[in-house]
């Protein structure tokens, strides 16, 4: 393997209010390879989706490095940050909520596009290639996020991350939300595109079971830090660690 | 089942439609009394500041709709003209404070830390003073005149559209679509004239209609007291200042401007009503 496409170093997190702080991600180091799934699971309040949000950059990072194709953008800003969002995407755990209410999915998809300085005729054009590819009839591009399910809404939520062709996507409990027919499918699509795309996923969820079908390797979190790390399944048949063997339990 | 739900869905196109029919009367009445105010002096009967002693104080008659005040002035030419005056300057009034509220709010939850500390402090000071006692005040340092009417109200009016702008905001700043917005790659002006402002919008838009009202009586309270509109300049606070020592012998003088103010700030009351329930998210059938 060369090197990889996302590295994270000794990534921390501490909340401040008042006196009072907060470690929410504490010592996090992880690579991510190109076409790889990396999974991350953990209770609620492990720090999860912070880490997340501190790889995207919508929180800022107290110590660490982010390196991004061999580039450092732990501190980038305004126009090298958007720039950098056109290799990194996230899809968000509450689909509905992700989209403006007062605009169209087909402008949220479109956004990114429209923000590249692609034409509107050529957006719109696009936009329907990306729902189809979701498995979504094109006319949703005109519909309002209340006037589609939470299942729909999360393709279109997908379809948006895959407008700008991201080498990077990052799922927050992305399917959570879904039930399981429905999760099943926008599985089977992110499959599909780590497959033909080369695709790297960050799949963040608390779902042992999901990560063991999808994901090449798995963190497991716990306040903060990484407690245990290695191939899915065998950290579920072996746990090492106390709050594994807590979390493998607790599902089967 | 289907049934049950096609007579709701029914109802609530009925409820809707009712309420557009509503929506549109107001605004139909509101156009009007626009038009008045714009072309006032083309419809008035009478020149409005032509004095003729021979009929001062006449009582309404067929000649004269709302009857003459002291100077023998035709006073449905006076409401009239003076619409123009008390209807524009409310709006320019609160014109000012909607845009100048809104765009510190939102700077305020978009910036927090210090800038927005500092803007909320002072906008907690303004609306710690009396309104209309800071008006005075204002008006008395600046001298009288409508201008200084505007700036003394709009000194005090701003804070309320501040806070509200503020709140809104940040319920917008921190909701995940916001996040999504970002990650498209927006940059922050974009986000704040795509998303936030027509997000916030709305409730900005019923608030700062339904202040015309209470802008309109404050700035006609001004002028009664003699801080706005001089005279002879036709104003219905200043008529109603005019007419009041003959209240007993001549009473349309005061009823006839009062009775504008009451029509006028009603229908921009029931304007702001209708909008409210109208952009209310619940009224919205999928």
């Amino acid at each position: 393997m060369s090197e990889p496409i996302l590295k994270a170093e000794n990534l921390k997190k501490v909340f401040v209010s008042g006196k009072k702080s907060f470690t929410a991600v504490d010592d996090v180091s992880f690579e991510l390879m190109r076409g790889q799934c990396l999974g991350i699971v953990g209770e609620s309040g492990s720090g999860k989706s912070t880490l997340a949000r501190m790889i995207t950059r919508l929180v800022g990072t107290t110590e660490g490095k982010i390196s991004l194709m061999g580039r450092n953008v732990t501190h980038v800003k305004g126009k090298e940050l958007r720039s950098m969002y056109q290799e990194i995407q996230m899809v968000f755990q509450m689909p509905v909520e992700s989209f403006d209410p007062r605009r169209t999915l087909g402008d949220g998809i479109g956004e990114s596009l429209r923000n590249m300085g692609m034409s509107r005729r050529e957006t719109e054009r696009r936009v329907r290639e990306l729902l189809q590819r979701c498995g979504l009839e094109p006319e949703f591009a005109g519909r309002y996020p209340h006037q589609v399910s939470g299942g729909q809404c999360q393709r279109a939520a997908i379809a948006r991350a895959l407008a700008v062709n991201p080498s990077i996507l990052i799922c927050d409990e992305a399917t959570s939300a879904l039930d399981v027919t429905v999760q099943k499918q926008i599985l089977d699509l992110l499959a599909d595109l780590k497959e033909k795309e080369q695709l790297s996923i960050l799949m963040i969820c608390h779902d042992l079971a999901l990560v063991q079908y999808f994901c090449d390797e798995v963190l497991v979190m716990y306040q903060g830090k990484i407690v245990e790390r290695g191939i899915p399944d065998e950290i579920i048949r072996h746990p090492k660690e106390e709050y594994t063997r807590r979390l493998v339990d607790s599902v089967l | 089942m289907i049934e049950e739900k096609q007579i709701t869905v029914r109802k609530q196109k009925i409820r809707r439609n009712h309420m557009k029919a509503k929506l549109i009367f107001f605004v139909v009445l509101t156009m009007l009394l626009i038009l008045t105010a714009l072309f006032a002096r083309a419809v008035c009967p009478y020149d409005p500041y032509e004095q003729n002693l021979l009929i001062a104080q006449k009582p309404p008659c067929p000649e004269h709709l709302f009857g003459t005040d002291r100077y023998g002035r035709d006073m449905l030419s006076r409401v009239l003209v003076g619409s123009t005056t008390s209807i524009f300057s409310t709006l320019l009034l609160v014109a000012i404070i909607t845009i100048l509220g809104t765009g510190i709010g939102i700077a305020c939850a978009w910036k927090g830390g210090i800038i927005d500390t500092v803007l909320m402090r002072i906008s907690d000071l303004f609306l710690a003073f009396p309104g209309l006692v800071f008006a005075l005040a204002v008006a008395g340092v600046l001298g009288g005149g409508v201008h200084n009417a505007i700036i003394a109200l709009a000194v005090i009016g701003w804070p309320k559209f501040a806070r509200l702008a503020r709140g809104l905001t940040l319920t917008q700043k921190n909701a995940p679509y916001m996040m999504a917005a970002k990650l498209s790659g927006s940059s922050t002006p974009k986000l704040l004239l795509k998303h936030v402002l027509p997000n916030i919008a709305g409730p900005v838009l019923v608030t700062s209609v339904l202040d015309i009202g209470t802008m309109m009586m404050e700035l006609a309270g001004l002028s009664f007291l003699g801080l706005g509109v001089k005279p002879p300049m036709a104003e219905w606070g200043s008529m109603i200042n005019e007419g009041r020592n003959m209240l007993q012998t001549a009473p349309w003088m005061v009823l006839a401007p009062g009775a504008a103010i009451f029509v006028t700030v009603m229908i921009f009351n029931l304007l702001g009503d209708t909008l409210r329930d109208y952009m209310d998210p619940k009224q919205r059938n999928k």
